[in-house]
């Protein structure tokens, strides 16, 4: 009973604990305060926060979008247009700028001058500029400058270059099309069997396959003979080769790909693809150099023993600072709104000026980013765990 | 053991009180009955309510002028740095009205985009960028829009080597515009209603969109028909490009203030009205000050503050009218001197001629 004489207040623990509720309360009433600030702010203007705007008919066009839109759909689906645009192009741009990125790392450890010098000039350069002014250097440097499509380039194909973009032939799906749907499916189902196999088999003999290479050719495999064979069976391919030709003012059919994607494009590529290149120089000079010695000593070739030691161990250090790149290249792509590409945020800015609701706007455009954001990690966190150190 | 359960109950306690007190304010909002007082406790220290605008204004001394920069003949920055234009003349005007001084302004350079959402928040006391009065602006957006001081209609412009002359000829056509305006939404309604087929390219600034048309990015471009006239002069070479002869939409631009200040939009309201006046009684600022030494005339005499106290029903001083003619000049000077013969513009008068002249310049009488 009697052992509880410290007064509370010199108590440690009861401090700790009056610090903490302060800062709880200090957190929540500015939150509180900045929140009834703003529905003040709004409620005087007659604006208070409601999405009832999305069911309204947008009236603007949008000049790129995976899905059919026109002005009569509504600002929702105008936002999904700006959605997809940003997905597309951050995809894309993920996978390209991953590619370019471990060529230039490796190029950057070369033994050979001339290729380590390029990859070093490349990254000390494109690193060091700002994305922004990379970007309008590729959109009125570069792809505004082709020539007219009126005196377009046209390369084989045909494709055609001027400054509306370029546009080449591109498959367009046939009858049979979603017939060979389901030979791709299979295909996937086979390669993953493959993989299975040849995973056991390689842990099971301690030699381990080429077992990527293999489940790829399975695939691809699969697809050649589904192609053939659907072509023999119903005579018709399931894709037509779809040829852009020139029109009037602008060229039909075939893939158009227009100068504001296409410089958004290059320009985060080459600007993730310098600090990829940089990540992934790290990771393969963190593997300490007695293991390739010691792989040398047991006789594996180069090859093998970046692949079977140097790698492995590599992409652990690899794959967290990617993951930010990924992250970065998928936030960077709103810069797009200064080259004229209709990405989320020029949709949703173009939203907001018509229709005044600025802070619903906000939400949703923060809400989205951060979705793409934590979709990315989780997969990264995934695969981050996957290829950790399995210790025995 | 149990002081620590204690203290847990302390801070749920401390938590409940927080979250009701947010429940509380969410509720506010939502009455309108409460969102009344709310205002009125706020209203004391936020530029919005009536006569709290020209309160801050005078105490800040200067004015804040929402502005273009980038629209030669309305908006835009000459070589010496300074700020010149039909819409620029506008914000000297009304701090003549104000301060007795023309030169009583600072002037924000504002995107399409951003222009709202700067008048809203207060980071401006007035938008004059060129800016189209349209349903939803005067409603939705929580703005104003005092008379209008330009009558324009929205315009194309194509090369002339393209061999387009109709909106029908612009099937497939690639067309630069301006996000965050009205041409934005007039352009998708004309081409709907014809059932031309385009793609619209869109910047944020107006010169992205007209650099980009230059380079051949789109086949035409469009914006209000003045626009293209001031932006032709910009162009490398002027005579290659054409403005059709078509008009898509009725553009009428002015002022633009916040609702919640009646007197405020009031001063802007009759400092427009003040320049059509000038020119309807045919007062100018090289002969103000003769006429006024002179006038019998009742009317002018209540227009250059010598009889009525006109000044201050509107919270001016009465030679407000006098000011705005002596050092900005009445709406002929003030266009003649930014869009007139004189200019590279020469734009017609047209529409924007006063209304003994056949125009719809109009003010109702000062008395």
């Amino acid at each position: 009973m009697k052992e509880t004489t410290i007064p509370f207040w010199r108590d440690e623990r009861v401090l700790q604990w009056i610090a903490q509720i302060i800062f709880l309360i200090v957190v929540v009433a500015s939150g509180a305060y900045l929140y009834h600030n703003m529905m003040t702010a709004l409620a005087q203007r007659g604006l208070l926060p409601s999405f009832h705007f999305l069911k309204l008919t947008a009236g603007f066009d949008i000049g790129e979008h995976l899905i059919p839109y026109s002005r009569n759909d509504t600002y929702g689906r105008a936002l999904l247009v700006g959605i997809l645009n940003t997905i597309e192009v951050s995809f894309l741009g993920i996978i390209f700028a991953t590619i370019l990125g471990i060529i230039i790392g490796v190029m950057r450890l070369s033994q050979n001058w001339l290729l380590n010098k390029i990859a070093s000039v490349y990254i000390e350069i494109i690193r060091n500029v700002p994305l922004l002014v990379l970007l309008v250097f590729w959109y009125t440097g570069v792809f505004l400058q082709f020539p007219r499509l009126k005196e377009a380039k046209i390369l084989p194909g045909p494709t055609y270059v001027s400054n509306r973009g370029v546009a080449m032939p591109w498959g367009k799906p046939t009858e049979t099309w979603h017939i060979y749907l389901y030979v791709l499916a299979l295909g996937l189902i086979l390669a993953a069997i493959v993989w299975w196999r040849l995973t056991l088999i390689g842990k099971r003999t301690g030699r381990m396959p080429l077992v990527t290479v293999w489940s790829t050719l399975t695939f691809l495999g699969v697809a050649l003979l589904g192609w053939i064979g659907i072509t023999l069976i119903y005579h018709q391919a399931p894709l037509a080769l779809d040829r852009p030709e020139l029109k009037g003012l602008r060229t039909v059919g075939g893939l158009e790909l227009t100068p504001e994607f296409l410089a958004l494009l290059s320009g985060l590529v080459f600007y993730t693809a310098a600090f990829i290149a940089e990540v992934v120089r790290a990771g393969i000079q963190s593997v300490s150099k007695g293991q390739v010695e010691a792989a040398r000593a047991l006789g594996l070739n180069g090859f093998q023993t970046l692949r079977l030691v140097v790698f492995p161990q590599a992409l652990r250090v690899i794959v967290p600072p990617m993951t930010s790149q990924y992250l970065n290249l998928t936030k960077n792509s709103s810069l797009a709104v200064f080259i004229g590409f209709p990405d989320l945020y020029s949709v949703a800015g173009t939203i907001h000026n018509q229709t005044g609701r600025a802070v619903e706007v906000t939400i949703l455009m923060m809400a989205v980013y951060l979705s793409f954001s934590l979709m990315t990690s989780v997969f990264m966190n995934w695969y981050n765990k996957k290829i950790r150190l399995v210790e025995r | 053991m149990s002081k620590r359960v204690f203290y847990f109950l302390g801070v749920l306690l401390v938590l409940g009180v927080l979250l009701a007190a947010c429940g509380g304010s969410a509720q506010t909002s939502s009455n309108p009955q409460a969102v009344q007082t709310v205002v009125v406790t706020v209203e004391s220290n936020a530029s919005s309510g009536y006569g709290t605008t020209l309160k801050a204004v005078k105490e800040r001394g200067y004015l804040i002028c929402g502005v273009n920069a980038q629209l030669p003949g309305f908006g835009y920055v000459d070589k010496e740095g300074n700020y010149k234009g039909f819409d620029v003349d506008y914000c000297h005007a009304v701090a003549a009205a104000i301060f007795g001084d023309p030169s009583k302004v600072e002037f924000r350079p504002l995107t399409a985009k951003e222009r709202f959402t700067a008048l809203q928040t207060g980071e401006i006391d007035v938008l004059i960028r060129n800016t189209t009065w349209t349903l939803t602006r005067d409603t939705e957006l929580g703005t104003n829009f005092a008379p209008t001081t330009f009558y324009d209609g929205q315009g194309i412009m194509v090369r002339k080597d393209s061999g387009i002359k109709t909106l029908e000829d612009l099937q497939g056509a690639k067309i630069c515009v301006a996000t965050g305006t009205t041409t934005e939404l007039n352009l998708a309604d004309q081409m709907a209603a014809r059932g031309i087929d385009y793609t619209p390219v869109v910047f944020e600034t107006a010169d992205q969109v007209f650099g980009a048309y230059e380079e051949g990015r789109c086949d035409a471009v469009t914006t209000d028909k003045s626009g293209l006239v001031s932006r032709r002069s910009t162009l490398k070479n002027p005579a290659d490009h054409v403005i059709l002869d078509v008009t898509l939409s009725k553009e009428p631009l002015g002022p633009v203030v916040r609702q919640g200040d009646d007197q405020w939009f009031d001063i802007i309201k009759w400092v427009v009205f003040a320049t059509f006046t000038g020119e309807e009684m045919g007062i100018n600022s090289q002969n103000v000050d003769e006429i006024k030494a002179k006038t019998d005339d009742p009317n002018v005499k209540k227009f250059l503050g010598l009889e009525g106290e006109m000044g201050q029903k509107l919270g001016l001083s009465d030679d407000w009218a006098y000011n705005i003619i002596k050092y900005v000049g009445n709406y002929a000077e003030i266009y003649n001197r930014n869009l007139g013969p004189d200019t590279p513009f020469d734009l017609p008068r047209g529409l924007n001629s006063c209304w003994k002249d056949g125009g719809l310049l109009y003010a109702p009488p000062i008395r």
